[in-house]
């Protein structure tokens, strides 16, 4: 057997670009397979530990949906802003919830000495926003219910901020300037990385009364975040909250809520979405180039089986059984097919590590690509191979030793 | 019948122990009215006409004939390439094919494949060795399908090469070598598995005269050292080299007779 693999492999290397050129397809389509995949683990490994960070058993009250698409964002603009009392009310009236804040924001241009950060996403929370998202603040310290109350002009930046403003001094006790009013630096919050599209380490917050006083004259409406007194009761909280806010809005039974409970499973959902997609796209391109790939694999061999008819006939008259002729055609269409998805998966890989180090997303590559490649040499080879091989197998060694 | 000879070049002709026939001489093939009919569409073409032969241990034969004469025909059955469409072939003391009896007993294409791997040895007019692979490949490949185990595979063919000259020629593809080296390199191929037969098919045709009497010289010795060998050719002179002469004619044989040069008692006519 072995001495029949390395038959077929020394055919191969009679025609080293035609092998080449005949297993393009197969390369392409385990490339677009791989390099999807890779793109997939990256998202999910990183994915998977930022929902996780964020918490499951917070949720968020605000004007409309945040995924709901477009008809749903024309429908919530038509509403009543959320007020930002509503934090107080919900944590005054239900059981099932432990903390809540409001949550306001706009962007601002961001001042220290003659340096400035543009366009920053200023949020005004209350003290218990760090219990409720679970934030850690590495230096100094969150601001207290008081400084809240009284409108205190305090700060927490996130990481960015620092390593632009402070990049070697402590800035705890620094002042800087939020569009113009002066607020002191009274922490910092701890290294969060990204987070989708959102860089968790711009973040700015500072008291959402203090905000409201300095940057939001008109209300513009918030949000509320809430957390539930655990994950298990999460269900029963929402759904407090939901009767809890009807009410605090004056909505008649026959009302339909004019505003929306948003999750971060919402966003989960999303991203399930869209990777089911990125999936139907890698398996499609892959299975439509994979068939070519193979039509290819099978017009070649057809050729190799006719120009070799004289050798098919050579090996039966000295003793070959249509057996090991077929074994040594099949083989050696796998052989193509292995050419195609080796370098199908060291271009992948490549592409992986370029995603990786270019681009934010986080290109891995997954474990199982060996059992992936092994599956495509089989199953391409054998299914595009046999109509060849078969022909040659059962060739007539008469005529196939006068062909040519 | 039974028959048990070891051939091999190089070993001294010994007396083999034999249930004698009635010639004096042990069968190898036996053709109980053999007939191999082609139809080309409505024309039926009888290639062979109900022939009967016997292939006696050590026969040296010429097959001589016009082309369409059925000599190929004759040639392929022989050998097991084909099969023929009624009549009885015997090959030492396995049926072949049996066609004319009430039961029609046909080997199987790898029962065939192991007849022509392991009990003949093919000589072509155009050699046909494989183009890309050296002398020492060419000559193992009968043993690879044998499934014969490489250390054993080495000796055999590195022997095989030597016995024909070509030892130091072991890594040359074919087309790195001579007319002659290449025949001669389908020799050792023939001879590598110790085969029952040689069957050379116009051996010389594509050599010059000087090439082809030293492929003759191989031959001629191959029969010496105990070897059975059939050659099919048109030139009379290379018919002659031996000891019997079997001319066909429109698929029948035309005359089948001693080459009185060669041997002077015939035993088997």
């Amino acid at each position: 057997m072995f001495d029949i693999l390395k038959m077929s492999i020394s055919a191969l290397l009679a025609h080293k670009m035609r092998t080449v050129l005949t297993t393009l397809g197969i390369t392409i389509g385990v490339f677009t397979v791989g390099a999807i995949t890779a793109i997939i683990e990256g998202l999910n490994s990183s994915f998977e530990s930022q929902i996780s960070m964020m918490g499951s058993d917070v949720f968020y009250i605000s004007k409309g949906s945040w995924f709901g698409g477009y008809e749903s964002w024309i429908n919530a603009r038509k509403r009543k802003p959320v007020d930002v009392d509503l934090a107080d009310y919900i944590s005054e009236n239900a059981i099932n919830v432990s903390a809540t804040s409001p949550m306001v924001n706009r962007h601002r241009t961001l001042k220290y000495k003659d340096k400035s950060i543009e366009s920053v996403e200023v949020t005004g929370v209350n003290h218990l926003m760090p219990m409720i998202e679970g934030t850690e603040i590495d230096a100094g310290r969150f601001f207290s219910e008081s400084e809240c109350r009284h409108r205190k002009n305090v700060v927490v930046i996130g990481e960015n901020i620092r390593k632009e403003f402070f990049p070697d001094t402590n800035p705890v006790g620094e002042k800087i300037y939020i569009s113009g009013h002066r607020f002191m630096v009274i922490g910092l919050f701890e290294k969060k990385g990204k987070m989708l599209f959102n860089d968790m380490d711009n973040r700015v917050q500072v008291p959402y009364l203090t905000f409201s006083k300095l940057f939001q004259r008109r209300n513009r409406g918030a949000n509320i975040a809430v957390k539930s007194t655990s994950t298990a009761m999460l269900d029963d909280s929402k759904e407090e909250v939901r009767n809890l806010v009807r009410h605090y809005r004056h909505l008649k039974p026959s009302d339909e809520d004019d505003f929306a409970i948003n999750q971060m499973n919402t966003l989960v959902d999303m991203y399930n979405r869209m990777t089911a997609l990125l999936w139907a796209v890698a398996i499609g391109i892959g299975s439509i180039s994979l068939v070519v790939g193979g039509i290819g694999v099978m017009n070649i061999m057809l050729v190799s089986v006719t120009e070799r008819t004289r050798e098919i006939g050579i090996r039966k008259s000295v003793g070959a059984t249509r057996q090991k002729i077929l074994f040594q055609f099949l083989f050696e269409s796998m052989a193509v097919c292995s050419i195609g998805v080796i370098s199908g998966l060291l271009l992948a890989t490549g592409a992986a590590y370029i995603i990786h180090t270019f681009t934010p997303l986080a290109a891995k590559v997954p474990a199982n690509w060996g059992i992936l490649g092994a599956g495509v040499v089989v199953l391409v080879g054998l299914i595009f191979g046999m109509w060849p091989a078969n022909r040659a197998a059962r060739l007539d060694p008469i005529d196939a030793l006068r062909f040519g | 019948m039974e028959v048990k000879s070891e051939k091999k070049v190089g070993e001294n002709p010994e007396k083999t122990e034999e249930k004698n026939n009635m010639t004096g001489q042990n069968t190898l093939i036996k053709f109980d009215h053999i007939s191999r009919i082609y139809q080309m569409g409505a024309e039926t073409i009888r290639a062979l006409d109900d022939i009967s032969l016997t292939i006696h241990v050590n026969d040296y034969i010429s097959i001589m004939g016009p082309s369409g004469s059925g000599k190929s025909t004759l040639m392929n059955i022989i050998g097991c390439l084909d099969t023929p469409t009624s009549g009885v072939y015997q090959f030492e003391d396995e049926i072949v094919c049996d066609m004319n009896s009430e039961k029609i007993i046909k080997m199987n294409d790898n029962q065939l494949a192991s007849i022509r791997n392991k009990k003949i040895g093919f000589v072509f007019q155009t050699f046909n060795l494989l183009p890309r692979a050296t002398a020492f490949q060419n000559v193992e490949l009968p043993l690879i399908y044998a499934g014969i185990p490489r250390h054993e595979r080495r000796e055999k063919v590195l022997k095989a090469l030597k016995d024909v000259s070509l030892a130091d020629r072991s890594t040359h593809t074919p087309s790195e070598l001579s007319g002659g080296q290449r025949q001669r390199v389908a020799i050792a191929r023939a001879l590598v598995n110790s085969p029952s037969i040689i069957l050379a098919d116009e051996p010389t045709g594509n050599l010059d005269s000087e090439t082809s009497r030293e492929i003759m010289v191989f031959l001629d010795e191959l029969h010496r050292l105990n070897n059975t060998v059939i050659i099919v050719t048109h030139e009379p002179d290379i018919a002659a080299h031996a000891h019997r002469m079997i001319h066909i004619l429109d698929g029948k044989i035309d005359r089948d007779e001693i080459n009185h040069q060669k041997i002077k008692n015939p035993v088997n006519v």
